[in-house]
């Protein structure tokens, strides 16, 4: 049909770069079954690679630092993102200000410059350990130390609330004044206008934040590549899932493995994903 | 009445919603504390890059041992040093970089927005589920594409150039733009495109004539959306470009860990202060357009 023709052309390079997608993820599932080190034809080996995965000590923890590091910067970030957004939202002078100075972190915190920076923030002779030296606690070896060399990254993480606060303080924007005059003519108190107006209002921006960090989150690299030099250390403790990945793909070429491990981390996201939607229907309140 | 009340989300924002709430919410003190708790805030997030100004202007001796951030000592020959301080000067990384960045912009703005006309404008079968697909790519990680992309494009004989981080762009490969894109034309009117057709324009012609112009706010947010991720890019680089001659600002920076044996931080803070701050310009002058763009994306 003519009317066809004209929204295919339009879509044309978008037609061309799917193919650049869908024939890439079909061919990454079958690379998940096979050996192949990009010098042989790919070898079926079946399930092999995912009962390596099981076996691999490196990879246990590698799932282990990306996990912690995402149930824990997650939701601190976006408390921080939206207790910040209340503090902004109730006519405070000087806004735009304050929300250019809050929201420039998020755009910077994935540079290599950032990244290197916190290295030396962190450092021994750092700003971070002379700060709490006015407090008498004691310098912390903060990149070298695997108890903390992760808890760095995770108060990088933190420092980049600004972009969920910016869609939080839209979101709050939209809240009619009225719900809040007539919640405080009944006498309800802050926390209960809180609990009672602003979180059930908010509840599709907090689900949508959650499901973009969570997502974001599981796919951590440069951090953790910047960080100690490409190797995950100290001790494997900032060893991401996706930098273990690319060791494993590019520094060894174990193509089959790196794809089963990119298979696996694709249904974990799925998994979480979808708790995230089934428990939607409890907290998240969509006006009926 | 329960209409209105229903329906919070598609209430207008008030426009003396602030004063309203100042009457019942907050008095002189309280909002005194949030300034204090603000400023607070602020101070200890800047501090880390108040830090790196001052040190890429210091000495390397001081640069641990004085914690003010005025500089004891001025030492702005840093920025000189670092600047040849690696195999090549970084006139070329940043020339690489802009290069890339640049061709970037073009490449999204010209297949996204075509795109994004025919998910927006045009009739034809399969558009639903077509929109739903490119939905879907939105949230699909980048990493299960990453190793079949990779042989491909090494068969492609491109590795080591700037193809790979270049073509997906021309394709329409960045949903989140389209979508961004669609959910403006679809606020413009109809009518607009319906006059265009009496008088005698095809879909192109709309397209060029009548839709491009109206749309650029989406354009300048895309620019700048795409101007940020390409900049501080990483991975893609880390993994296609292996000449250093090829190298972007970021993969010469982790250079310095590299190379000088960790004691130029003054170089190396000084080029970090250089590469951070085409970010930081474009951040204040498309402010507008970025706190827009971000608040769509999550209220639709």
């Amino acid at each position: 049909m003519r009317k066809d023709r004209a929204g295919y052309l339009f879509l044309l390079p978008w037609f061309i770069g799917m193919l650049f997608t869908i024939v890439p993820f079909f061919a990454s599932l079958y690379l998940a079954f096979t050996d192949y080190n990009l010098l042989n034809a790919p070898v079926w080996i079946g399930f092999e690679n995912f009962a390596d995965m099981f076996r691999d000590p490196v990879l246990l923890k590698s799932l282990q630092v990306t996990f912690v590091y995402t149930f824990v910067s997650v939701p601190l970030s976006l408390a921080a993102a939206l207790g910040v957004a209340m503090l902004l939202n109730r006519g405070i002078r000087g806004l735009p200000w304050y929300r250019a100075v809050f929201y420039l972190p998020s755009l910077l915190g994935a540079s290599v410059a950032v990244v290197l920076l916190w290295r030396y923030v962190f450092g021994f002779d750092g700003i971070v350990n002379a700060f709490l030296g006015w407090f008498g606690i004691e310098a912390i070896s903060w990149t070298s130390d695997p108890d903390y060399a992760l808890t760095t990254l995770i108060i990088l993480h933190i420092w980049t609330f600004g972009s969920p606060m910016v869609i939080f303080l839209a979101g709050l924007r939209q809240i009619p004044v009225m719900y809040y005059e007539a919640a405080a003519v009944d006498g309800a108190s802050k926390w209960r206008r809180f609990r009672s107006i602003t979180l059930p209002l908010l509840s599709p921006i907090i689900f949508f934040n959650l499901i973009q960090s969570l997502i974001a989150s599981f796919q951590t690299f440069t951090q953790g590549f910047v960080m100690n030099n490409g190797g995950g250390g100290p001790a494997n403790s900032t060893l991401f899932y996706n930098l273990y990945l690319y060791q494993q793909g590019f520094n060894q070429f174990n193509m089959g493995y790196a794809s089963a491990m990119a298979w696996t981390l694709l249904v974990i996201i799925a998994v979480f994903t979808a708790i995230t939607f089934f428990t939607a229907k409890y907290w998240v309140n969509y006006d009926s | 009445m329960s209409t209105t009340l229903s329906t919070p989300r598609a209430a207008k924002p008030n426009e003396d919603a602030d004063a309203l709430i100042e009457r019942f919410g907050s008095t002189r003190k309280s909002r005194f504390t949030r300034h204090v708790i603000l400023c607070a805030i602020g101070l200890v997030m800047m501090y880390p890059l108040l830090w790196l100004v001052s040190s890429s202007l210091k000495p390397n001796g001081l640069i641990f041992s004085d914690l003010s951030l005025w500089p004891a000592e001025w030492h702005p020959s840093n920025y000189a040093d670092g600047w040849t301080a690696l195999e090549y000067d970084f006139g070329i990384y940043f020339s690489n970089s802009i290069v890339i960045v640049v061709l970037s912009i073009v490449g999204n703005l010209f297949s996204c927005s075509l795109a994004a006309y025919g998910f927006a404008r045009l009739n034809f079968t399969g558009r639903k589920l077509f929109f739903a697909l490119m939905l879907g790519t939105m949230m699909l990680p980048g990493h299960v594409l990453l190793i079949p992309q990779y042989i491909l494009f090494a068969k492609l004989g491109w590795l080591n150039t700037y193809y790979p981080l270049l073509v997906p762009n021309f394709l329409a490969t960045n949903a989140f733009y389209i979508f961004l894109m669609v959910q403006f034309m679809r606020s413009l009117p109809q009518e607009l495109d319906d006059a265009a057709r009496i008088d005698g324009c095809g879909p192109f012609r709309t397209f060029w004539s009548i839709i491009l112009p109206l749309c650029r706010p989406a354009f300048a947010t895309t620019a700048i959306f795409t101007f940020i991720s390409v900049w501080n890019e990483f991975f893609g680089p880390l993994l296609y470009l292996t000449d250093p001659e090829l190298y972007t600002v970021p993969l010469a920076l982790r250079q310095f860990i590299d190379s000088e044996g960790q004691s130029q931080w003054g170089q190396m803070f000084a080029m970090s202060v250089l590469s951070l701050a085409p970010i930081i310009g474009f951040f204040i002058a498309g402010q507008k357009y970025l706190v827009k763009g971000i608040a769509t994306t999550g209220l639709k």
